[in-house]
């Protein structure tokens, strides 16, 4: 299992320089001069030619690569434009509200959208089933910033529950981290309620019954333990879709963290900030899926057998 | 005293579809009754209506009624009906490649049935199981209990299976085609298995198989089914030497035996029609040498003959 | 095309299907149906609720809104389907080309696609726009390379799948040379998960294209789109909050009907097997 494992983390060594290499183009498919497009504008001739040695402008593309490969993995990710501060003290701050926002997110869709699966397919085709499923589709199809806009309206402008924006205490928290976790839960949902049904169809739990044992403990400690199964991968594949839901809640809810700052480095052309907040996102993405692998083989004996 | 497993002319639906009609057969205690019939005759229906599964697929029973040890099933509770289930009857199914659960150990799948319907704690009730592991036959049983079960091969798969039905201490074990789906010569080892349980343990045994050679090996007496109705019974020795309905005949002349020309195995021409499209009158005249109007009108009645019965309306030869 | 009329039979695909008309019926005949034009402002009448004369109301700018709505569907709807016909046009070339000839054009088909497979779309799209810049070719372009893995997965699975049915073998028995069979055989049959996939994408990339509307990078203003109406309208969330609700209410109620219609055109062609997305 071990040496899988490190097999697997040295898989992520080439994704990690493709996607790498996706990233540093950004800087140069853009039209114009890198260099202005990585100085304020008016700038003196000496911070341009600080500028150019710096990021070896002048030398071939493959070199420059190089350099900021090197410089990244080192931890140094350039000076950010606008605020002229290294980037990466920037994205040290953005990051814990981020993980903060995107872990309690995860947490939630996940236990009430595998709580909201179970009853659904316990009660097939009857009402809760009914219910949950036709949540499941609004809640999938609901474009996440809008119902973050709605839970606003409703609850911080109408009812003063909760504050608008911010990152101020438990309460800035439970309206974003609600609008993510709807969005997730529909699809934990709809996901455990397949697999269970899935699960419930096989051989094996026909003898189950011939067992004699209870429906519900069938159901609860055998399906349940197989339907979990595909849900934890495609919730590990998904990770990046909850990544996404955050960017746009922190927009949405002008709570810091690393959305804000990438969009917000977007619309004003810090270059050198976009593309580490990309880099975070694109390797959380990765990890993401590397934790899926391991839970799925944790989780099943079979898969265990295959991987050593 | 009554009979162990007493079904009497049970019918069973499954939505619109009638797919049995007018099943009456019996188990006696330490009997073993032979099901036989080609796919699609309801063998597999008839095990599940028995052991009060329908609804896990969608079936119910519509006519007669099921009687385990005089009791009416259908009067019991749900909960006396699973105490019935792994602790009465014993159930071993057709497939043993799926009929485990993967993610759980093989020990604890039958440990599981021992605690339920022997009440025995956690230490007694793995005791059991290696005991049973090891009566079966199954090498190093310790180790096996703590194995997963795709790490077993199809013949193990199959004896833990049994392990399970017997765990429960059963009086009745119903086994639906056991050896289907395993090597042929794995197949002679189940059945001798089968057998010993019967003889010394003395547990009945209702045997569903689609293979004559197996019935005739193992079987005191044996149930023809054809197309969801009963086509003939009796004791296997008197039925094997003169066999009344043509179907019989026509199943016995497939089994492959010493000293057989070249060719000259018949299988039966035609196919088992499906539910949907029940032929009128007797449901084998399609394919019957002896087909006449009557035949092709009116369902034959079930008459006796000799020690079994037969529903036909040209038997052959009384025995 | 039998089977999307038949759709519209089930009650689901009925009242989805109808909602679909109307919208993009709205959206062809904006300029007939609108009495406003909706880029003039008119500030006096800023920040109306809903009346006789503005059914949903006015912006900030006094603009009406209900005009702006259907002009923003003509935005969002006309992007979104651009974008998502090309990403299917260049997914269907690329994966068959991978399933047809295998080899290292397979191997480097595969690896990008799996490669992009786990990252949001959200994200891919992000990244093209910090390249191509704001607007709406930007988010087209964003789009259909966002969507371009899963049609190209699809479309190299179907044919991969297909290619060992019996019915080609039968084909290629009686004489059928390998174009033929991949543009007669193959590739219609690959077509209908194909194009349903499509249309439930469609409803995906609305949402993507009003999410890069909010954020400011798509249709530049006046050109409305629904989801720049939100970004200007969460501002107005105190003040106005209609802004911000009917443009949401749009493109959550079509996509919804997207969905449903998509469910019922599958339920009818049967191809439910055929669509393991998340496989």
């Amino acid at each position: 299992m071990l040496s899988w494992l490190i097999k697997r983390l040295l898989m992520l060594v080439p994704v990690f320089l493709a996607v790498s290499v996706v990233i540093f183009s950004i800087l140069h498919f853009i039209p114009g001069d890198p260099i202005d497009n990585l100085l304020k504008v008016g700038s003196s001739p000496e911070a341009r030619a600080e500028m150019e040695a710096r990021y070896g402008l002048d030398r071939p593309l493959p070199v420059q690569y190089g350099l900021w490969l090197g410089n990244v993995v080192q931890g140094d990710l350039g000076t950010a434009i606008v605020a002229r501060r290294p980037v990466a003290d920037l994205i040290a701050q953005a990051l814990p509200h981020s993980l903060r926002l995107g872990g309690l997110a995860l947490l939630f869709s996940t236990v009430v959208g595998v709580t909201l699966g179970v009853v659904a397919a316990l009660n097939r085709d009857r009402w809760p089933d009914r219910a949950i499923m036709g949540g499941v589709l609004v809640g999938s199809t609901m474009p996440s910033f809008w119902l973050g806009l709605i839970l606003i309206l409703i609850f911080s402008v109408s009812l003063g529950w909760f504050p608008v924006s911010g990152a101020r205490g438990w309460n800035s928290l439970v309206l974003p981290v609600l609008t993510i976790g709807l969005g997730g839960t529909a699809l934990v949902a709809r996901i455990t309620r397949v697999s269970m049904i899935e699960a419930a169809g096989r051989d094996f739990v026909t003898l189950l019954h011939a067992k004699g044992l209870s429906p519900l403990r069938i159901q609860l400690r055998h399906v349940l333990r197989h339907a979990l199964i595909p849900v934890v991968t495609i919730l590990a594949l998904r990770i990046g879709w909850i990544l996404g839901g955050a960017v746009t809640v922190e927009v949405v809810f002008a709570r810091p963290g690393l959305g804000t700052l990438l969009i917000k480095s977007l619309s004003q052309h810090d270059y050198p900030v976009v593309q580490a907040c990309l880099l975070m996102l694109a390797m959380a993405v990765m990890l993401g899926t590397l934790l899926g692998d391991i839970l799925q083989a944790l989780m099943d004996p079979r898969v265990r057998a295959a991987l050593t | 005293m009554s009979a162990l497993l007493d079904l009497d002319g049970v019918g069973v639906s499954i939505g619109r579809l009638a797919l049995l009609e007018g099943i009456s057969l019996t188990v006696e205690r330490g009997q073993v009754l032979g099901l036989v019939g080609e796919s699609g005759s309801g063998k597999s229906l008839t095990a599940m209506a028995a052991m009060g599964l329908l609804p896990l697929i969608g079936g119910r029973v519509t006519q007669g009624s099921v009687r385990f040890d005089g009791q009416d099933m259908a009067a019991m509770t749900e909960a006396q009906r699973r105490a019935l289930r792994g602790g009465r009857i014993g159930f071993v199914t057709q497939n043993p490649m799926t009929a485990l659960d993967p993610v759980q150990r093989i020990g604890e799948q039958v440990d599981v049935v021992s605690r339920l319907h022997l009440g025995l704690d956690r230490k007694a009730a793995r005791a059991r199981t290696l005991d049973l592991l090891t009566q079966l036959r199954i090498p190093e049983a310790a180790v096996v209990a703590e194995a997963w079960p795709h790490q077993l091969s199809g013949g193990m798969k199959q004896r833990i299976v049994i392990a399970m039905a017997l765990a429960g201490d059963p009086d009745l074990i119903i086994a639906d085609e056991p050896t289907t789906a395993l090597d042929v010569t794995v197949q002679a080892q189940i059945i001798q298995i089968l057998g010993n349980l019967v003889r010394e343990k003395g547990v009945a045994l209702l045997l569903i198989t689609h293979d004559m050679g197996v019935v005739a090996q193992v079987c005191d007496r044996v149930a023809v089914l054809y197309a969801g109705r009963l086509a003939e019974e009796g004791p296997v020795r008197p039925l094997f030497a003169a066999p009344a309905h043509p179907y019989t005949a026509a199943l016995i002349g497939c089994i492959p035996q010493d000293g057989m020309a070249k060719g000259s195995l018949t299988g039966i021409p035609g196919a088992v029609p499906s539910a949907r499209a029940f032929p009128p009158g007797c449901r084998f005249h399609p394919r019957c040498a002896r087909a006449s109007d009557l035949c092709r009108s009116a369902p034959p009645p079930i008459t006796p003959q000799g020690d079994g019965r037969v529903a036909c309306h040209h038997p052959g030869a009384a025995r | 095309m039998i089977a999307p009329l038949r759709a519209l039979r089930r009650p689901q695909g009925a009242l989805a299907g109808l909602w679909l008309i109307l919208v993009i019926c709205a959206a062809i005949l904006a300029p007939l149906l609108t009495p406003y034009a909706y880029d003039i402002q008119a500030l006096p009448n800023a920040y109306q609720p809903a009346s006789a004369a503005h059914w949903l109301g006015t912006d900030e700018f006094g603009r009406d809104l209900l005009t702006r709505l259907i002009y923003g569907a003509r935005t969002s709807l006309s992007v979104s389907a651009t974008a998502i016909s090309i990403s299917v046009l260049c997914g269907m070339v690329l994966g068959a080309a991978a399933a047809w000839f295998g080899g290292w054009l397979d191997r480097v088909v595969t690896m990008t696609v799996d490669l992009t497979w786990s990252f949001p779309e959200i994200l891919i799209a992000l990244i093209l726009v910090a390249i191509i810049g704001p607007g709406t070719t930007g988010v087209m372009i964003a789009i259909a390379v966002a969507y371009l893995a899963q049609f190209t997965r699809l479309t190299r699975a179907q044919i991969m799948t297909l290619r060992g049915e019996t019915f080609i073998e039968a084909a290629r028995s009686l004489g059928a040379g390998n174009g033929h069979i991949l543009f007669r055989h193959l590739l219609p049959n690959a077509l209908a998960p194909v194009l349903v996939s499509a249309m439930l994408a469609t409803g995906d990339a609305i949402i993507l294209e009003a999410t890069l509307g909010f954020f400011g990078l798509g249709a530049q203003p006046p050109v409305p789109s629904w989801g720049g109406m939100m970004s200007a309208g969460s501002a107005l969330v105190f003040k106005a909050p209609w802004v911000i609700i009917f443009p949401g209410l749009a493109v959550a109620i079509t996509v919804v009907a997207i969905n449903l219609y998509g469910d019922a055109l599958i339920g009818e062609l049967d191809i439910r097997s055929r669509l393991r997305r998340d496989a």
